[in-house]
């Protein structure tokens, strides 16, 4: 290790600033403060502010180590051979197959493909995907955290379950009440498909559930006895409110654990994004936070693959979002409340979960960092209060929900955060997974019909498919399959190995400047089902 | 009716399209003969006009059973019959197929002579080929296996293959066997030339009528349910092919006929430039996963692929089977096979790829019998693609079956009370099937255990046992240990594990083997069929008397080895019974007998007693102390006297082991050494296991697996039912008159007026020659020699 490491690691760990330090990273550096080749230029542009300042000086350390890494590195050090970079690329791939039914329970998912590829350390992506169990349907949702990972990993754990509780009909819920106040045997509401290194936090379980039990409990109690259908839009908007809303009140309450105390802060000053789907028949959910995006894979009867968005995002480059907040504030702060693209001039989404920093009044913030944890007021980031921060709050976790009804054409649906978007056209997106999907099940049958044909030619033409199926198809797993392209795609739309080795050899301190976390999953549909859900009617 | 019948035939030989499907579509004039009304009475209903039904029609008809009806659903001689490959090959792993199969032999051989149909029956024999030594081992088994029971064939030499057919690439060869006897013939020509004959010995054919489900009253077939009607009939046949599972399930009282379908690829090519003779061999290419008989002048080859493909898991119809896609990247592992095989045929043309579902079985081997839930419900299923060959044969044995009770050959190997529901999910089944296809091209070698579909029953020391280095085979579903790994030890990979050699474990089962005779080893086995008898009154002693061959009648304590003899003498099970008390008897047989013992039972318990029967194989889990040490281990865990003067040999006494109270001993081991049987209730399984473990420790305790029982069972000439002995054994041909309180048996006894006769003289020592067998395959593995199976099969019987 050359001696710069050294230097650079006890500055970036002398304190619990890490985490904050990531986040002061995170407002500029999310394109700010990277000057790479890859990112053009007219990115860079800086804030004069002054707290702003003074918040980005560990910066210029950084910027001396970064030089002096690259300056000691030689390029041969870092090629990745091609197993390498497979390890790389497939560490945390998961695949799940719906186990198939005897006919009866057919489910209109034939499974999913997810994968992520960090690029902050440590990763600050969740994804989530479980069935419910109480209700029909499955639930699979993307999560981009910043300012650490502490949010998006309390919503990756939580939010299903907000979701799933808002799903069920009061008999359900005055049953699981009951089985908990008598101590008896839950109900199991989810069964999760988790990869190994998605874990869930065992010391805040307790806290999580009471609060939890708290929501169904005021659910069973709103119930005013005529059972009406739950509408699923519904349910999804509640719950995205009621976890934000919990994440924030358990800030303001605290634990008397100290450990707890410091977490649900972090949750509560971290912030996430959230996109979700719940798929249930040929019924489909998008509920999205933030910037993270949902895109039908559609194939054409001409076999061609076309995108469909489901989300929009809740960036600058949405004018109705934009409107939303010049609305929702007064007239006087209209060139303040979006600057440069960003939240006050700081955040790029303009929803998310957590960032209490954007929803608490002054007053709150202060009261809550002078009583916290000392780690807490140590911090410069959260004592820093947003500038022109007149009217709180300014952010909302509430999400938007777009409904699809699911034809046989629609194929698959790729939930991916803002990292691989940025990187490649939702077209490309579309086709890339189609063609691999359809390469792994569907390369068109041979049928002999009527030609001639020898032995010796059907073995040539038979081997030939067979090696294309095997080097073309060398991801097992469709999110690995776009991350390899979404990395290492060259010009020309292919696979540079080169490239792709130079991206993943990258030291985990310098990723984050060429790419950010990215995480993907693709559910593939079954459209026998889905086309047998539209006969039916 | 018959000569509609011929005409079908007859515009199906005269378009030279074998397996045609247009001439068949024709027929549908000469099926429509048959719509008329069903008859409302028969003594024989059989479901199924393929091969299996048509062959069981013609046999019944011939052993004078005339008041039958046949069932098709579609078309005679449809579904797989119609379109199976048309080899007939004797070559079969156990000699009960091999007979049966030589008997279609000779039965199709005469078939057009008989009935003036043309079967396309062709003597061309058959070549199996060998690439490795391994499987040149293989085929010389079966080669002894085939000469001892009188079908010619001979191992040769890679050159000779090359003269008996002149395209095959013969220089990765190491050897191969030739069997010139074996044919090639149209299947469903064979199955209308059966169905023809049948019909003029008075079976009325019925087609495009399909069986709804099967009526039963108190365990008794009563009838049959069809689309066209009720039939009132005593007896019902399912030979429904790919659905005789689900015809199985549709009863009322359902009967479980575990099979499942995959999709089985062959290819049919155009003439070569110089057609190929159609004397030409049949090949068999185990090692490249192929078959390849000849066919109008160019070849018909399919194979059976590592990967099978699975289908109709959640059931089927009619229609499907016909339309079944060719899958030519599915193919292309057999097809390049094919052609290193046989480079000529480059430049051949293709005519079709044939998709053509087969049914297989869990174990390989085929179904029939009786169904042990309903009387008078016979089944020949499940043929894993063998259904030409074995047709004839099987057909045969379940016809005596029916008219004698008794088939004239032993079955049991295919007897569908091997099997209970426990095999019937459809997701096992799936599972199974999966690894049952590619094995029939696999090696197969000695003592190999499924891999799918395990872990079904087993006992509660399960994962104890596992952690311990237990391996497992499993018997009727249930898990028993094998033997146990030392943590030192590594074994080979399964697949590596394959051997006809001397195994790699068995210098473990060696120190287990030695550990029973000097000091004490456990086993658990728990998996054997445990049956309780009780009744308030006198019953029970009399039913029993009236059932097992030796005296019951015993003070209560002791235990009675016996057999269940049927009216020949031959053993149904083999025994042993516990005397609990006066009126309640514990029985412990054989673990595959569970199904089978218990419907021989049922079948013989009168009615309406007030007897109870009730099998309790899951209650208890059982230990079996083995060896000098097992008294110590055993008194020093109940503070009671074990000696033999407290306890003698064949008691039976419920103490405390340990904590746990009402435990059952019994002073037998099943293997002849000293030792005890513990009889534990499941929950006090795992307290009276590890007080047994740590107490033995001082005496040199150690896990032993059933390799190590069966070797002392061989040293000491326990004979295994269902291997050594079976249903055509009587006691004095094995050796046991001792079991068997001659003045039980009515004089009137067949099989005893044989022995009086001298005909147990005669046979005394039949059954010698396979235990023998055993010891000898024991002896020799010990010297490291290869297996002994053929120098015995062929080699002269013991005196």
């Amino acid at each position: 290790m050359p001696a710069p490491t050294q230097l650079f690691f006890p500055l970036i760990r002398n304190c619990e600033l890490s985490r904050i330090y990531g986040t002061a990273c995170y407002c500029h550096h999310k394109h700010l403060c990277c000057s790479s080749p890859y990112i053009p230029q007219s990115r860079l542009r800086y804030t004069s502010h002054p707290a702003y300042a003074t918040f980005c000086r560990p910066k210029e350390n950084w910027w001396q180590y970064t030089q002096g890494r690259r300056y000691a590195s030689t390029p041969q050090k870092f090629y990745l051979t091609p197993p390498q970079v497979n390890s790389i690329l497939k560490a945390n791939e998961y695949s799940f197959k719906v186990p198939e039914f005897d006919g009866k329970n057919v489910s209109s998912i034939l499974g999913f493909d997810s994968n992520q590829l960090p690029a902050n350390a440590p990763i600050e992506d969740r994804r989530s995907a479980a069935t419910c169990l109480q209700t029909r349907g499955m639930l699979l949702g993307v999560f981009d955290g910043h300012a650490g990972c502490a949010c998006s990993q309390a919503v990756s754990e939580r939010l299903f379950y907000y979701i799933a509780v808002s799903l069920l009909p009061h008999e359900t819920l005055l049953e699981i009440e009951n089985a908990v106040e008598s101590g008896r045997a839950l109900l199991p509401i989810l069964q999760w498909h988790k990869h190994p290194n998605d874990y869930f936090s065992k010391e805040a379980s307790k806290l999580y559930f009471n609060s939890l039990r708290t929501y169904w409990q005021e659910l069973i109690d709103l119930n005013t006895g005529e059972s009406t259908d739950i509408d699923v839009k519904e349910a999804l908007i509640n719950a995205f409110k009621r976890l934000d809303n919990d994440i924030s009140l358990e800030a303001q309450v605290g634990d008397p654990n100290s450990f707890l105390n410091y977490l649900v802060l972090r949750v509560a000053f971290s912030g996430a994004t959230a996109c979700v789907a719940h798929v249930d028949g040929v019924d489909l959910h998008v509920a999205n936070t933030g910037d993270s995006r949902a895109m039908l894979g559609v194939q054409e009867e001409d076999g061609s693959w076309s995108a469909v968005t489901l989300s929009n995002d809740h960036n600058a480059q949405n004018e109705r979002e934009l409107e939303r907040l010049k609305l929702e504030h007064p007239k006087s702060e209209a060139k303040s409340v979006v600057k440069q693209d960003r939240l006050l001039g700081l955040l790029m989404p303009f929803r998310a979960f957590g960032d209490v920093k954007f929803k608490w009044s002054i007053d709150l913030q202060k009261r809550v960092i002078e009583s916290g944890p000392d780690q807490l007021n140590d911090n410069e980031y959260t004592k820093f209060i947003p500038p022109n921060y007149h009217t709180p709050p300014y952010l909302t976790a509430e999400p938007e929900v777009t409904y699809h009804r699911l034809r046989p054409q629609d194929k698959f649906l790729v939930l991916a955060t803002d990292g691989l978007w940025e990187t490649m056209h939702r077209q490309d997106v579309v086709r890339i997974v189609g063609e691999y999907l359809t390469g792994m099940h569907h390369q068109q049958p041979i049928a002999v019909g009527g030609y001639k044909v020898t032995l010796g030619q059907m073995h040539g033409l038979l081997t030939e498919r067979r090696t294309k199926m095997s080097s073309v198809f060398e991801d097992q797993n469709a999110a690995t399959h776009l991350i390899r392209h979404a990395v290492g795609n060259n010009e020309f739309g292919t696979v540079d190995h080169e490239r792709l080795s130079k991206m993943l050899s990258l030291p985990e301190e310098l990723a984050r400047m060429y790419r950010d976390d990215i995480t993907i999953i693709v559910v593939q549909f079954n459209s026998h089902v889905v086309g047998a859900y539209q006969n039916q009617e | 009716m018959f000569y509609r019948l011929l005409s079908i035939v007859g515009r199906q030989r005269a378009s030279p399209g074998w397996q045609n499907w247009s001439s068949a579509r024709n027929s549908a004039s000469a099926a429509e003969a048959h719509s008329m009304a069903l008859p409302t009475q028969a003594q024989v209903v059989i479901c199924g006009g393929g091969i299996m039904g048509t062959s069981v029609a013609y046999h019944l008809s011939k052993m004078g059973w005339k008041d039958i009806v046949l069932l098709e659903q579609g078309r005679l001689a449809a579904g797989s019959t119609r379109f199976c490959a048309g080899i007939l090959s004797t070559a079969r792993h156990l000699t009960i197929e091999q007979k049966m199969a030589d008997y279609s032999n000779k039965l199709y051989h005469q078939l057009e002579q008989e009935t003036g149909i043309q079967t396309g029956y062709t003597r061309t024999g058959s070549i199996f080929l060998a690439q490795t030594q391994d499987r040149l081992i293989s085929l010389k088994r079966i080669n002894a296996r085939l000469n001892v029971i009188g079908i010619p064939s001979e191992i040769i030499s890679p050159k000779k293959v090359a003269e008996l057919h002149h395209l095959l690439n013969v220089h990765d060869l190491v050897g191969a066997m030739h069997v010139p006897e074996d044919a090639v013939v149209s299947s469903a020509d064979v199955a209308l030339a059966l169905a023809s004959a049948a019909s003029q010995n008075g079976v009325q054919i019925y087609d495009r009528t399909s069986v709804l489900h099967v009526m039963v009253k108190k365990g008794q077939v009563t009838g049959v349910e069809t689309d066209k009607g009720q039939i009132e009939c005593q007896y019902f046949v399912n030979c429904a092919g790919q659905w005789a599972y689900e015809l199985g399930l549709s009863n009322e009282e359902p009967v479980s006929i575990p099979l499942h379908a995959c999709e089985h690829f062959y290819l049919l090519t155009r003439p070569l430039e110089t057609p190929l003779q159609s004397s030409t061999p049949t090949i068999v290419d185990a090692d490249g996963r192929i078959y390849i008989r000849n066919w109008q002048g160019g070849i018909l080859s399919g194979g059976f692929e590592k990967n099978p493909k699975p289908i109709f898991t959640e059931g089927k119809n009619q229609l499907e089977i016909q339309n079944l896609q060719e899958d030519w990247d599915h193919f292309e592992p057999l097809l390049s096979s094919l052609l290193r095989r046989m480079p000529e045929l480059e430049t051949l043309e293709i005519m079709k790829l044939v998709n053509c579902p087969e049914t297989f079985t869990p174990d390989m081997r085929c179904i029939m019998g009786e169904s042990p839930a309903v009387q008078g419900y016979f089944v020949l299923a499940g043929m894993n693609s063998a259904g030409l060959s074995f047709g004839g044969g099987a057909g045969k044995y379940l016809a005596e079956w029916m008219v004698h009770g008794y088939p004239s050959e032993n079955v049991w190997e295919l007897d569908l009370k091997r099997f209970g529901a426990l095999q019937s999910s459809r997701t096992f089944l799936r599972h199974r099937v999966m690894e049952v296809m590619p094995l029939m091209y696999d090696l197969k070698v000695p003592r190999w255990d499924f891999q799918t579909g395990r872990q079904l029953r087993t006992s509660p020391l399960y994962d104890r046992l596992d952690a311990q280095g237990a391996r497992w085979m499993e018997k009727h579903g249930f898990e028993r240990p094998k033997y146990f790994v030392p943590p030192d030890k590594d074994l080979l990979a399964l697949e590596q594990s394959k051997t006809f050699y001397k195994p790699d474990w068995f210098d473990i089962v060696e120190s287990e083997v030695k550990c029973c005779k000097e000091a004490v080893c456990v086993i658990d086995m728990s998996s054997f069929t445990k049956f309780e008898i009780t009744s308030t009154g006198d019953q029970a002693l009399e039913v029993l008397q009236y059932l097992f061959s030796n005296d019951l009648d015993v003070p209560v304590g002791h235990i009675v080895h016996t057999g269940m003899l049927n009216e020949g003498g031959g053993y149904e099970n083999d025994c042993s019974i516990a005397r609990l008390n006066k009126r309640s008897f514990f029985m412990i047989s054989p673990t595959d007998q569970q199904v089978h013992c218990w419907a021989w039972l049922k079948k013989h318990m009168p009615e309406d007693s007030n007897l109870l029967l009730e099998d309790v194989t899951w209650k208890y889990t059982a230990l079996n102390l083995i060896g000098p040490r097992a008294v110590d281990v055993l008194s020093e865990l109940s503070y009671a006297p074990m000696t033999p003067d407290h306890f003698p040999s064949l008691f039976c006494k419920e103490m405390s082991v340990g904590y746990a109270n009402g435990i059952r001993v019994m002073s037998m081991t099943h293997t002849g050494e000293p030792g005890f049987m513990l009889y534990i209730p499941i929950e006090y399984a795992l307290h009276v296991y590890n007080e047994v473990m740590s107490v033995g420790q001082k005496y040199g305790i150690r896990n032993a697996g059933y390799y190590a029982l069966r070797s002392l069972r061989i040293e000491k000439f326990f004979a295994f039912w269902g291997q050594d002995i079976n249903n055509l054994t009587t006691p004095l041909e094995c050796g046991r008159e001792s079991r068997v309180k001659l003045e039980k048996i009515c004089s009137s006894s067949l099989w005893w007026d044989h022995a009086n006769h001298g005909r147990a003289t005669e046979h005394r020592g039949k059954v010698l020659p396979s235990c023998y067998a055993a010891c000898l395959e024991a002896d020799l593995i010990r010297a490291g020699l290869e297996s002994a199976k053929d120098i015995t099969c062929s080699g002269p019987r013991l005196p």
